[in-house]
């Protein structure tokens, strides 16, 4: 496989939310707006670069046997790092957040790519793997977010375009469920066909 | 009355799956039968209740006392993954019949961000040991009560005609989402 391939499939073939169904907590949690979702999808996208980076760098170093709480400790580093750095220079989006960052930690995403990719292939294939599959993750955040931004409040990325409320429901916890179940349904629709 | 008021919270106000979006996972993997789904449930409440305890004690009385509590994180999810480790040895050592209802459902749960996000947030909240539990045993039974009602509507579905798209988990997706909105009329019981 090319570098090109391996960097794109996260954006749709492989993509982890709405092929693989994987993170689908910090998905519907955060998809509130679209703006909200992508400061997810770039904070998680951060952590998985970065352990999947060192990952892959101590793969010969880490005994078999150990290698998932190897794994776990590094990825908590990581998301410690993102943790402190989002408190620091991104307060307000950090509040919205709150929970969910700590919880980068418990993402099926982020051990997945270590323990299927990073750990059995060379450095750079596995940041290109992490950063591809990082925004593949991000992108679908971004367009569930703006789904759901757009028909509940009228607005996308915070500028308003209809006038009036949207439909309510959309922004609280039941429609998050609803435009994601409809949007993998698309996909499955697509992939299809 | 405070405690009352933290067990309705938990269980049907702020629910763990359909408020907070915690635990979705297992709440989408496991939910085909209702016997499955209780028992991963029994075996969820056990670990957050046992988690939050160690975790809360943790908290106080090391990371607290060191001034280290940006270590949160790494420690909570250690301590978790042993525990739950230590659990199922210890099970499958005492009783074998508990083990073999639980057991399979242990290792998956060191992934469910469930117990992760509830020992955090009880810290968040600054609950004493007691109110910590108490969340923390509302909160799995609020998890076990979506989790069976979907596994009951997920095993009519079966006789269901659905459109192939929406096989599997957009239909489970939706069907999560009406049963959302019927929980948020539960919204308003405290105040």
């Amino acid at each position: 496989m090319n570098q090109m391939q391996n960097f794109t499939k996260g954006f749709i073939r492989e993509n982890p939310i709405l092929v693989l169904i994987l993170g689908t907590c910090p998905t519907l949690a955060t998809t509130s707006s679209s703006l909200n979702g992508m400061g997810m999808g770039i904070a998680t996208t951060f952590v998985l670069v970065g352990s999947n980076v060192v990952v892959s760098l101590l793969s010969n170093v880490i005994p078999d046997k150990v290698r998932i709480p190897a794994f776990i400790v590094i990825i908590a580093s990581f998301v410690t790092i993102v943790d402190l750095l989002m408190q620091a220079y991104v307060p307000g989006l950090y509040v919205k957040l709150g929970i969910f960052i700590p919880l980068i930690v418990v993402n099926c995403i982020v051990l997945g790519r270590a323990e299927a990719f990073a750990s059995k292939n060379s450095v750079f294939s596995s940041l290109i793997d992490g950063l591809g599959m990082g925004l593949g993750f991000t992108m679908a955040l971004g367009v569930l977010g703006a789904i759901r931004e757009i028909i509940g409040s009228g607005a996308i990325f915070g500028y308003k375009f209809i006038k009036g409320d949207g439909i309510l429901v959309f922004i609280l916890a039941p429609g998050a469920f609803i435009a994601l179940g409809y949007l993998i349904a698309l996909i499955n629709r697509i992939k299809r066909n | 009355m405070e405690y009352i008021l933290i067990i309705i919270s938990a269980i049907f106000i702020n629910n763990v799956v359909l408020a907070q979006f915690l635990g979705i996972c297992p709440f989408l993997g496991v939910s085909n039968k209702v016997n499955t789904a209780l028992g991963m449930s029994g075996a969820v409440t056990f670990v957050i209740v046992l988690a939050t305890m160690v975790t809360y004690l943790i908290q106080t009385y090391v990371l607290n006392k060191l001034g280290i509590g940006f270590m949160q994180t790494i420690t909570f999810i250690l301590v978790i993954a042993a525990l739950v480790q230590m659990v199922e040895i210890i099970l499958k050592k005492v009783s074998q019949p508990l083990y073999q209802a639980l057991g399979i459902f242990l290792p998956l749960i060191t992934t469910n961000c469930a117990v992760l996000g509830v020992a955090i947030l009880v810290i968040k909240k600054e609950y004493n040991l007691l109110e910590g539990v108490i969340y923390a045993a509302s909160t799995a039974i609020g998890f076990g009560l979506a989790l069976i009602i979907l596994a009951g509507i997920r095993e009519q579905l079966e006789l269901a005609d659905i459109p192939k798209g929406m096989k599997g988990v957009p239909v489970s997706l939706v069907i999560a989402g009406i049963l959302a909105l019927a929980f948020m009329g539960f919204t308003g019981i405290v105040k």
